[in-house]
């Protein structure tokens, strides 16, 4: 069997698993490629019937404006059901407060909303597009993580899983993090959205956009990233490679406008993805600390 | 290209991270910022160069206590393959993170220190190998550097290993002497062992023929999930969604569902967008069959002509990974694919000895033991015996007070 067909194959099944041992499972929904794969992997795996879970956004209200045109074409085309939490009602309601300064994001607030949201609606299982070739935290991570009333990780109280054997039992309050495509790597996913033709929001691609460069990398020039005097503003040709907040996503320069050149620039690059992520540069330890703290 | 999963058994003294650092870094899968990361880092070899070992640090909570926590899993590819590794520590105190790793692996790498030769750990991961039925085995005699890569020394520890082989029923190994810190046979072949013909490590695991024996064997299909939309233009579709666990299905082909005993024929194979004429082990499709039964969820689909064991009691090798022990009387669940079911533990038949594979009588297994028990079902489960069919042999057990899984069974027959 294909390497592509080995692993989504496995996602199908992971996804079958969570429809048949949740009873309220969410699909959480970025408007990223790992995300948006897994909408695919979905419709392998549920169609012709209905997603057996809905599609959640937490919104930061910072994202790309392309990301949120694309995620509500997606909703629209797949005919499944959206369900968006807005970290802005999380500020609101005093639950998060906003970050101070010229670094401010709103990345470490998402944990905030993301909890409320899933106490609001009652989510028992929560399905994400993380991969274990992302971090080392994520490379000791569970495909079923069961999480604790708080969101929290704790990994040195990780189910065993062996074999394709999922144990996704828990006790009220208590969720499931679901990482169906978490033996896949980048390389892989980029691979698939070629081979199935997935649509992708055009971030993804070379364009001319104007950046800010600010702590090595270059940043697009968002009102949400508090640009004053100090700060050189260009415009230049760059892509993404992830899409978050435009608070800690940075830019990479690139010429590359293909799947085809893309897939060849990626494999030949010597950045790893999470490189280009601001939020994991704080510090050595700092994905495992967000996870811990209820972070996917 | 297709994918090897293997894991590395095997502790930091024998160079465990260092050899998988090295795979890393000479097949260039190591990036740059945490190239640069290791370079940073203050940790160096004795001659100055960087210590590959780092690649395969744990995190922080581990580095606090100085322990492994877990199976680390670690991705790279060349040309010919895609390479999945389970990293698990060698320690007897995580032979659960061993059997937990190696339940999902093609082939493993034991690792012998050249200097010490077959010793207590060397049995005690080839033991768990063999438990866990994995039919490929590459020895790695590393550390050859500091034996002058003397062959008389490999040759030695190739013997012996041969001895204990066959008292274990290991089948296809490979020796290869290597030296993880030079990069000798690692990657390269090494000008340092004129003496060794074969392959080197990279080069065997690129290609290594592992490719599913399960192909031949009966066919099974969990069914994880019904597929029925109810809708006006799909009012009586009923589609039977799974994973293809051995053989294969071709359309036409009698079936019985277990454990009602019902038969039927199967009409259609689904996958997105399209049908299939066959699906063979591994392939996530949905079933149709040619009758209208009652089937759901933790039902088994298998060809008519090779019926499984179907059995509510049953002799199973039990691994125990939780740090409450064992108890014969407590109801706990057993889950076998997408099946669970109420199950107790009726009675421990001995334990294992795990370093000198000695038998042993006993009332209890705790942590990390490993045994043969007899467990009573409340419903019937349908299963191959491990050791033939491992992808309908293996069960988990999940203590019902904490939900946490508690062991792994290999399901060896019925009684």
């Amino acid at each position: 069997m294909d390497y592509l067909d080995q692993l989504e194959a496995e996602a199908i099944a992971i996804l079958r698993e969570v429809a048949g041992q949740f009873e309220k499972p969410a699909l959480l929904f970025s408007g990223g490629k790992d995300s948006i794969t897994l909408v695919r992997l979905a419709e392998k795996a549920f169609r012709p019937g209905k997603f057996p879970f809905p599609l959640v956004h937490i919104d930061t209200g910072h994202n790309f404006p392309e990301t949120i045109s694309f995620r509500d074409h997606l909703v629209q085309s797949i005919g499944e059901k959206l369900i968006i939490g807005l970290v802005q009602d999380s500020i609101d309601s005093g639950k998060a407060v906003e970050q101070k300064g010229k670094n401010a994001s709103r990345n470490a607030l998402q944990t905030v909303t993301l909890l409320e949201t899933i106490e609001k609606y009652g989510f028992d299982a929560c399905i994400g597009g993380a991969r274990r070739d992302e971090e080392k935290a994520r490379a000791k991570e569970r495909i079923f993580s069961v999480r604790d009333e708080f969101g929290q990780w704790d990994p040195k109280r990780q189910r065993p899983e062996l074999w394709n054997t999922f144990n996704g039992k828990i006790h009220k309050g208590e969720n499931v993090r679901i990482f169906p495509i978490s033996n896949w790597t980048e390389l892989d996913v980029w691979n698939y959205i070629k081979r199935e033709n997935i649509a992708l929001p055009s971030i993804y691609f070379a364009h001319q956009r104007e950046v800010v460069f600010r702590n090595g990398q270059y940043m697009a020039a968002a009102d949400a990233l508090q640009i004053d005097a100090t700060d050189e503003v260009s415009t230049r040709m760059v892509r993404f490679r992830t899409v978050g907040d435009m608070t800690c996503t940075a830019a990479v320069e690139s010429e590359k406008t293909d799947i085809d050149d893309i897939i060849l620039e990626i494999s030949q690059s010597k950045i790893s993805e999470r490189g280009a992520r601001m939020d994991d540069k704080v510090s050595e330890a700092a994905m495992e600390d967000r996870k811990k703290g209820g972070y996917f | 290209m297709d994918i090897l999963k293997f894991l590395t058994a095997g502790s930091v003294d024998d160079g465990k991270s260092t050899l998988i650092g090295r795979l890393l870094y000479d097949t260039d899968s190591v990036l740059a910022d945490q190239l640069e990361a290791i370079q940073n880092a203050n940790r160096k070899n004795d001659d100055g160069t960087v210590d590959l070992a780092i690649l395969t640090d744990g995190l922080k909570a581990e580095r606090e206590q100085g322990i492994t926590i877990d199976v680390a899993y670690k991705y790279f590819q060349t040309d010919k393959r895609k390479f999945i590794i389970a990293d698990t520590p060698g320690h007897i105190q995580y032979t659960r993170n061993m059997v937990t790793g190696a339940s999902n692996a093609d082939l493993a790498i034991i690792l012998i220190d050249a200097r010490k030769g077959v010793i207590e750990q060397t049995i005690r991961h080839s033991y768990l190998v063999s438990l866990l039925a994995l039919k490929h085995v590459v020895v790695c005699v590393n550390k050859m550097d500091m034996v002058a890569y003397d062959e008389d020394v490999f040759e030695e520890i190739k013997a012996s290993y041969l001895k204990l082989a066959s008292q274990l029923n290991l089948s296809h190994i490979t020796f290869i002497p290597v030296s993880a810190l030079r990069g000798d046979n690692i990657v390269n072949t090494s000008v340092n062992m004129p003496w060794y013909s074969g392959k080197s490590l990279l080069e065997h695991l690129e290609t290594v023929e592992v490719a599913e024996q399960n192909v031949n064997l009966p066919a099974r299909f969990p069914v994880q999930w019904v597929i029925r939309p109810q809708t006006d233009e799909l009012h009586d579709y009923r589609g039977y969604a799974g994973r293809v666990a051995s053989g294969t299905f071709n359309i036409g082909d009698a079936v019985t569902v277990y454990p009602s005993g019902t038969k039927s024929k199967i009409a259609k194979i689904e996958v997105f967008g399209g049908e299939l004429n066959a699906a063979t082990q591994g392939a996530s499709v949905t079933i149709h069959l040619q009758d209208n039964l009652d089937i759901s969820r933790g039902d088994l689909l298998a060809l008519s002509t090779a019926a499984p064991t179907i059995a509510n009691r049953i002799e199973a090798d039990i691994c125990w990974m939780d740090t409450k022990p064992l108890d014969t009387s407590t109801m706990y669940l057993i889950q076998h694919h997408s099946k669970v079911t109420k199950c107790k533990i009726t009675d421990i038949l001995y334990k294992v000895n795990i370093n000198t594979l000695e038998k042993i009588n006993t009332h209890d297994l705790g942590l990390n033991d490993i045994g043969r028990v007899e467990i009573k079902t409340a419903d019937e489960l349908a299963f191959d015996p491990y050791e033939i069919n491992k992808n309908n042999g293996g069960a988990i057990i999940i203590d019902s007070r904490t939900n946490v899984t508690v062991a792994a069974l290999m399901l060896r027959a019925g009684v």
